[in-house]
């Protein structure tokens, strides 16, 4: 089967800075693959290769078996693929229901309609009250995104994300700063994605990574450390050391940990 | 109770020559037309949020692509608008990808060079007869068929004509899928991109757009001033589109309709008092506005949104 998401030997140097190093892993079609490292270990630089916001110094990036290498960031999306944003990143004198409204409309090739009212395409609002129902802010829909508390502006950050129908959905840290209640809703909404859609999460949150990925890659300082099951990865020396450093032999991930 | 608003005000505009003497008819002919242009600058400015001080090369370029029109082809009204309007958006569509290739104030130093390019080149070149400026342009035909406008009056109720159709045509493009990539565009442009969108299409787009209307404004003005020079297009045709936009409310059309008129009036009218101290007191009036009303005359900048 071909792979979702392949990377061959993907560098970003930043002059002598090698933030990613020859980077290369594949990710199987609707896996759940989490990407953890140390800070500083590349892996929101690995996302903005992925999704085209950088060009890459050097490497391969193929989705679906074809080389989107060279498309700028705009041909991935309609390629699938999809990002959210470490740091919430939406239109925020938009109102919550415009912000879905945007990603949905490019994806129904409407974003160039000039004449008809938005407001009668009712299709594109339809669907994008159900997209808001899914992150619970169906009620806040008529809000300015900029008048949303970070916790609701994840939600609406993820809504955005699937408006685009991602086949291969980036998540940058999306559980960042969230509440123990916000977290496990997006575990579900996450869980609840058809298997179609493979998901690669970054998260700091290693109960949720454990919880959501079957497969887990491990970056530090810019270079591939190993990529496994969960199970592989609590077992690996390697990722021992580089959290923890060599001679530290407390247990790294905590099973049950609050 | 907004479109019984609307009515009042469209009545009002309609019986306006039979309330309001020649030439206070003429000023407000003038403020439909500087108000169309403040329009265009609105919807970079405002709505894409791309700050422009170049329509003016536009508004120029219209103003003498219908003055040659005019004087060669036909004196029909709507073909010059319509001729206008294609030109300034030729123009828009080779100038606009240079400065789209900027954002911000680099964006508006290069449009300011644009509008100083096309002001140097009207008082150069032959087509536009130089400083001597366009003359000999004959009065509006409105319709083929119809005798030509002499009447300030009539000639009122033609560019009344344009600015509705016009002012039409952009209400319909703010409310579409079109308008909220655009407001998109102006809120978070690299968010835009990652849902799909190629920004700087998009802002080339509404380039060319906001370049064609400002071109039907400068077709409609040269058809009221019967007479263009290279004065019409210059730095301070740009800079008080701009202020009207600001007075008027970033974002809201009508208010830069109201802006444009402020504008025009205290320029005519209050500077005639002042013997030449017009840009002075326009000056005052731009600090005050930005000081107590923020967010311009409109006071709410954002247009109509999507309802839930």
């Amino acid at each position: 089967m071909t792979p979702a998401l392949e990377l061959e030997g993907v560098s970003q140097h930043f002059g002598s800075l090698r933030a990613l190093d020859g980077v290369s892993f594949s990710v199987a079609p609707g896996s759940r693959h989490a990407v953890i490292g140390p800070n500083g270990a590349g892996k929101s630089t690995l996302f903005a290769l992925i999704a085209g916001a950088r060009a890459a110094t050097a490497g391969r990036v193929l989705v679906d078996g074809h080389d989107v290498t060279e498309l700028p960031e705009h041909r991935r999306v309609q390629a699938g693929v999809v990002r959210t944003f470490q740091h919430s990143s939406l239109f925020l004198k938009c109102t919550a229901l415009e912000n879905v409204v945007l990603a949905a409309q490019r994806k129904a090739g409407l974003s160039w309609s000039m004449f008809r009212p938005l407001s009668r395409r009712t299709d594109l609002i339809e669907a994008a009250h159900e997209l808001l129902e899914r992150v619970d802010l169906l009620d806040r829909r008529a809000e300015d995104a900029g008048s949303l508390s970070h916790g609701e502006r994840r939600q609406l950050e993820m809504a955005v994300a699937l408006a685009c129908r991602p086949r291969l959905l980036l998540l940058d840290e999306p559980a960042a700063g969230l509440s123990p209640r916000e977290t496990g809703r997006l575990g579900q909404v996450v869980r609840e994605l058809p298997h179609d859609v493979t998901v690669m999460l970054v998260e700091h949150d290693l109960d949720l990574v454990f919880d959501l990925a079957d497969t887990v890659t491990v970056l530090h300082l810019g270079q591939h450390l190993v990529t496994g099951t969960p199970s592989e990865v609590r077992a690996s020396d390697e990722v021992q050391t580089a959290y923890l450093g060599a001679g530290d032999s407390s247990d790294l991930f905590l099973e049950g940990a609050p | 109770m907004r479109r019984l608003g609307g009515v009042g005000l469209l009545l009002l505009l309609l019986a306006l020559p039979w309330m309001i003497n020649p030439y206070a008819i003429s000023t407000v002919t003038r403020i439909l037309v500087i108000g169309l242009l403040a329009i265009s600058v609105n919807l970079l400015t405002g709505v894409t949020g791309l700050p422009t001080l170049g329509q003016s090369a536009y508004f120029g370029i219209g103003a003498y692509t219908g003055a040659i029109v005019s004087t060669t082809l036909t004196a029909v009204g709507p073909a010059q608008m319509l001729l206008a309007a294609l030109a300034a958006g030729v123009a828009a569509a080779v100038t606009g990808p240079v400065a789209m290739r900027a954002r911000g104030v680099s964006f508006l130093m290069i449009t300011l060079a644009i509008g100083e390019i096309a002001y140097v080149a009207a008082r150069r070149l032959d087509i536009t007869h130089g400083t001597d400026g366009y003359a000999g342009i004959p009065p509006v035909v409105p319709l083929p068929g119809l005798p030509a406008l002499r009447l300030d009056g009539l000639v009122y109720y033609y560019v009344l004509g344009g600015f509705l159709l016009v002012f039409g045509l952009v209400m319909l493009l703010l409310r579409s899928p079109f308008g909220l990539a655009l407001r998109g565009l102006r809120d978070n442009e690299s968010r835009l991109r990652a849902v799909g969108y190629p920004t700087s299409t998009f802002g080339v787009a509404i380039y060319c757009i906001a370049g064609a209307i400002a071109g039907v404004a400068g077709s409609l003005w040269t058809s009221t001033q019967q007479f263009v020079a290279p004065g019409d297009m210059g730095f301070s045709v740009a800079a008080l589109a701009l202020l009207a936009v600001v007075i008027g409310g970033l974002g809201s059309m009508w208010g830069s309709v109201v802006g444009a008129g402020l504008v025009v009036l205290t320029q005519d009218y209050i500077g005639g008092y002042l013997a030449g101290y017009g840009m002075l007191l326009l000056g005052v009036l731009f600090v005050l506005v930005v000081y107590l009303l923020p967010r311009g005359i409109a006071g709410l900048p954002l247009p109509r949104r999507v309802s839930a």
